[in-house]
């Protein structure tokens, strides 16, 4: 991509920032793509219609939004930290960003095939946290700091959970590029990571159960990461108002939203190439069947995009069946159940790795 | 050991249970309505705003007094004998005009009361119930189909009749007086045969 990119252009810094942007293509239709899902379904789910008058079904609701969320004012109160206050939103958006530069959505697009790509999308997507809590300080608002505070402790001790799930991955594929996880997991669905991975063989089939239960507990904690409900504490809307983002309005909201958003699928993305084949597609290629190669990534791409807001859409799903769980019991969740399973999940996956 | 693995299963079973159910309510019709375009039918016996037909209006006030929050504003003046106001449709013979017929429907509490002692039938319920206003005094709606102009002439044409009616009463009164005062007069006249003029100048 690079290169194709870097040939036509010829210049090297304009083509890292055309790279560097092309998420955004993808990010901004995704997130319309996906608060009209969060709405729809959620209506669907509480029996209502949801959205109906702008557009077809509603379909034009979030150009409507986002149009009067530019329109509004910039509200900063005297006592906020302002180069904080308005730094917020920034950093945490690209906290949420910077980790598709090593989201693979095809094999021939990756922002950056950074060899240790698992390992900086963990670090990178708590960058997040830094922005959240920096909002909530900075707001000066109890509401505000006490949302960002639990946002704080829920993110890093989910993280544990899920890193070492993530090492079980890392354990039996012996990388950790994104890119390479993914291609191996080439072929058929049952090639998939959640099936055993593509080795055939015993260890393959005494896998699949302990890739179930990785899956379930990285997918909860994922929940947790992207402050989602059942564990959307640091917004927890009927306690706090509206968390961290109470102070803001207008645009820095809507970054916010954008960031939530944003995170949602890289969360999903992310357990997408652990478990789900990543891109590559669950029944081969049309592209490689019909004999044209360009098709090949285009179809990757669409793989890529559609496991990983399958994923969105059950977050959503679950959002609107669960309730909040309480701050202790988000807590016992994390230290009492996720991390003893992952922990005896990891084990057991080394043993049978090395069978 | 047993109740940890125990509330594990019944963490992920119960979460499994309810992702089932909100996924079956994902499907089923929903059960509201797009209210402006579509509108639910009303039960028959629904009570809105009210509708007075002032053809039939005959002016009789009973809707007034049964009205309990007194929303209802009515005001009458009586007709000439020789106009004729026709009649309403269940037979009753009109003799008001009626030039003032006004209801708040800011104060109506749509209870009916009024619907019920109408003679004629006149004043009733409709299916109507979209209509707030920015002002209050656009809720209160007049009824009454005679314009200021014709409600001015009314008035002036009963009060030129009740003139009438008193100047002939006194004409009649004073005709009458002179007529008794004229008798006693002559009785007068006729018994002390004295005529004092300036005496009875006085009495008149």
């Amino acid at each position: 991509m690079h290169e194709i990119l870097n040939n036509l252009i010829g210049n090297e810094i304009i083509t890292f920032l055309i790279a560097a942007a092309l998420p955004l293509v993808f990010i901004v239709p995704y997130v319309m793509l996906a608060v009209y899902l969060e709405r729809k379904v959620a209506a669907h789910i509480q029996d209502r219609l949801g959205p109906m008058r702008v557009g077809w079904h509603g379909s034009l609701q979030l150009i409507a939004d986002f149009l009067k969320l530019v329109q509004k004012e910039d509200i900063i109160a005297d006592n906020n930290d302002k180069k904080l206050f308005n730094l917020a939103p920034i950093l945490t958006f690209a906290g949420a960003y910077a980790a598709y530069a090593v989201l693979p959505f095809s094999s021939a697009y990756i922002g950056s095939g950074a060899e240790v790509g698992v390992f900086f999308l963990v670090a990178i997507s708590s960058l997040v946290v830094a922005g959240i809590l920096m909002g909530g300080w900075s707001s000066n608002n109890k509401y505000s700091l006490l949302g960002a505070m639990r946002s704080a402790a829920q993110i890093v001790s989910y993280e544990i959970p899920s890193v070492l799930v993530i090492l079980s991955i890392v354990m039996i594929t012996g990388t950790l590029s994104l890119a390479e996880m993914s291609d191996m997991q080439t072929g058929y669905f049952w090639n998939w990571m959640i099936f055993g991975g593509a080795e055939i063989g015993l260890t393959k089939f005494l896998l699949i159960p302990f890739m179930f239960i990785a899956f379930i507990i990285i997918y909860i904690s994922s929940l947790a990461e992207v402050n989602r409900t059942p564990f959307d504490m640091p917004e927890a809307e009927s306690e706090l108002v509206a968390g961290y983002s109470t102070e803001y309005s207008g645009m820095k909201f809507a970054m916010f939203f954008l960031a939530e958003y944003a995170n949602m699928f890289a969360v999903s993305a992310l357990v997408t190439i652990l478990f789900f084949g990543g891109y590559q597609s669950p029944f081969g290629y049309v592209g490689n069947l019909l004999g044209i190669e360009w098709l090949v990534p285009i179809e990757q791409v669409f793989w890529f995009c559609t496991k990983g807001i399958l994923f969105v859409v059950v977050q959503i799903w679950l959002r609107w069946t669960l309730p909040r769980v309480r701050v202790d019991q988000l807590m016992a969740l994390c230290w009492k159940y996720l991390i003893p399973y992952a922990l005896v999940n990891l084990i057991i996956i080394g043993i049978i790795t090395l069978i | 050991m047993k109740t940890y693995l125990k509330n594990t299963w019944e963490g992920l079973y119960t979460v499994f249970v309810g992702m089932v159910i909100t996924f079956k309510h994902m499907f089923t019709r929903s059960v509201t309505i797009q209210y402006p375009d579509v509108k639910i039918k009303l039960p028959e016996r629904e009570r809105n705003r009210l509708y007075v037909n002032m053809d039939d209006c005959i002016g009789c006030l009973q809707c007034e007094r049964a009205c309990p929050v007194e929303c209802i504003e009515i005001e009458t003046v009586k007709s000439l004998p020789t106009e004729e106001l026709g009649q309403t449709s269940n037979g009753k013979k009109k003799s008001l005009w009626v030039t003032k017929f006004t209801i708040d429907f800011a104060k109506c509490c749509y209870c009916q009361l009024c619907v019920f002692p109408c003679p004629t039938e006149c004043i009733k319920m409709t299916d109507i119930y979209e209509f707030s206003e920015f002002e209050r005094e656009n809720l209160i709606y007049n009824f009454a189909t005679l314009t200021s102009k014709e409600v001015n002439e009314k008035k002036s044409n009963f009060e030129k009749m009740q003139a009438e009616k008193e100047a002939e009463k006194a004409a009649a009164e004073a005709a009458k007086a002179q007529k008794a005062k004229a008798e006693t007069e002559e009785k007068e006249v006729n018994n002390q045969e004295s005529p004092e003029t300036p005496g009875t100048e006085k009495k008149e």
